[in-house]
């Protein structure tokens, strides 16, 4: 089955989430890049737009496919991973750890008790994959 | 659910992930599209395309009547020679683009993409005799620089002095084979043709002895990426019934001073009247990927639409093919195309996008 950290939260849209304090750092998941291929191209939102959850923040495209990244929270982006802008296979070699997109500064915090944790979100796949 | 070729199991068993391609199960990818892309410019690889069709016109008269259909000009094809063509309609536009294998004056084969199987066969049939046996053929291409080492390795007989567009019978490991000088890809390589039987045996002896080479199989994504940095037209993408060669970039293949041929009289109206619009090929200057049907700007106005496009993973960067006005054209033009409702600057570049060391 898929790598799921345990420290980290999830979303259907297969984004994980990491929360440290009121910032919540943001990518998508080993499944989420497995069913992509090899990523070879990433937008990001400039620092300091404001998402609101499930707003599409960015894109990210692989070879054959393009798919919309969607917040899990809502609130600002205070930071992006440009490095990760202009390498972007590392979201297939390393998705939970070089492979972070944004750090979003959350506003409303009540929305972080409404994300997946592991096995949640490891049943919704099962539940997804029949 | 789709069709499914005879190779349909060894996919499933190698991990392909199966999707559906003009009405075919096929493996868009096994390992990863641009791994398999790299195995093929680098090494070897090989491909399942069983779903292409075959037609044959057999019989007196064959090559003079399939040449009243296509046109690219059969006459100056040698015996076991492979010439590149087009079936068109009656007002120019492209039914489908094909290969013709010329075994003799009374034996063709006219090997037809997959969506062509039927229209194809309804397109001749209507106007001459032949057969369908697109059922009775399994095709796997085996691309790459040690291509011919491997096939070589494996043959009954001397393939590697098959020509370029050149196509013998022969056996490979005791399978008999129609092996064929062909390819999508820009590299050397090969295009065996045997009964849907052995099709199995066949892929799994070229898996098993490729090993060695570094083969890998490979799928659509990877064929995709790599006739499009060889700017090869895909069929349904860059080209459908309501284009004309001509605006396809594929006048080579059109040889009007043939005596008729079925889209001639439009073709040679259209050229006098001069094109409007053209085929090319262009990079991103700016950043993204352009898709099939995003459109072409030109200072805020729409002027075209991209046909295929990618990241090249052997240039690393990404390119398209676009049909543009004809005075738009011309390498070096700048562009914009729109992604996501963003203009991004473009340039035309000249064709093919890799350009090797003859």
């Amino acid at each position: 089955m898929s790598n799921l950290p345990a420290e980290l939260k999830y979303t259907k849209d297969h984004e994980w989430a990491r929360l440290e304090g009121r910032v919540c750092v943001v990518g998508i998941t080993t499944f989420a890049q497995d069913q992509l291929g090899d990523v070879v191209f990433l937008e990001l939102p400039k620092v300091g737009t404001v998402v609101k959850k499930g707003d599409a923040f960015g894109v990210v495209e692989s070879t054959k496919a393009v798919s919309e990244l969607f917040a899990p929270v809502s609130g600002k982006v205070v930071e992006i991973n440009q490095e990760l802008v202009d390498a972007p296979d590392a979201i297939n070699s390393d998705p939970y750890e070089d492979g972070w997109m944004v750090q979003i500064e959350m506003s409303e915090a009540k929305e972080a008790g409404e994300l997946l944790d592991a096995p949640a979100y490891e049943k919704y796949l099962a539940e997804q994959a029949h | 659910m789709g069709d499914k070729t005879p190779l349909y199991e060894s996919h499933v068993a190698l991990g392909g992930r199966m999707v559906d391609f003009a009405g075919w199960q096929m493996p868009v990818q096994y390992s990863g599209v641009i791994e398999e892309h790299e195995a093929v410019r680098s090494r070897v690889g090989i491909f399942d395309v069983s779903h292409m069709g075959e037609i044959i016109f057999e019989g007196p008269g064959a090559l003079e009547t399939l040449n009243l259909l296509v046109t690219n000009d059969l006459a100056r094809c040698e015996n076991g020679q492979a010439q590149y063509s087009a079936l068109l309609n009656d007002d120019g536009g492209i039914i489908d683009d094909i290969v013709v294998y010329r075994f003799s004056a009374t034996r063709l084969l006219v090997c037809v993409n997959a969506s062509g199987r039927q229209k194809d066969f309804a397109a001749f049939s209507a106007r001459a005799k032949c057969r369908q046996e697109s059922d009775d053929w399994a095709q796997i291409a085996v691309q790459g620089p040690l291509a011919a080492e491997l096939v070589g390795s494996l043959a009954d007989s001397d393939v590697a002095g098959i020509g370029t567009y050149r196509f013998a019978e022969g056996k490979i490991h005791g399978i008999p084979c129609i092996v064929a000088r062909t390819g999508y890809t820009g590299e050397d390589g090969f295009e065996l043709f045997c009964r849907p039987d052995n099709a199995p045996k066949l892929w799994d002896l070229l898996l098993t002895r490729g090993r060695p080479y570094g083969i890998l199989p490979c799928g659509l994504g990877a064929r995709d990426s790599l006739r499009l940095e060889m700017a090869y037209r895909l069929y349904g993408n860059d080209m459908d019934d309501r284009v004309t060669p001509l605006e396809a970039g594929l006048g080579w293949i059109v040889k009007l001073d043939k005596p008729d041929f079925v889209g001639k009289r439009a073709l040679v109206a259209q050229k006098t009247a001069g094109l409007k619009r053209k085929l090319a090929g262009f990079k991103l200057t700016g950043r993204g990927i352009a898709r099939h049907g995003y459109p072409v700007l030109q200072g805020n106005v729409r002027v075209g639409e991209v046909t295929s496009g990618t990241f090249s993973p052997t240039l690393k960067e990404p390119i398209g093919l676009a049909y543009l006005p004809n005075a738009l054209a011309e390498p070096d033009t700048e562009f914009q195309v729109e992604i996501r409702g963003k203009p991004i600057d473009a340039v035309v570049v000249p064709t093919p996008f890799l350009t090797r060391e003859p």
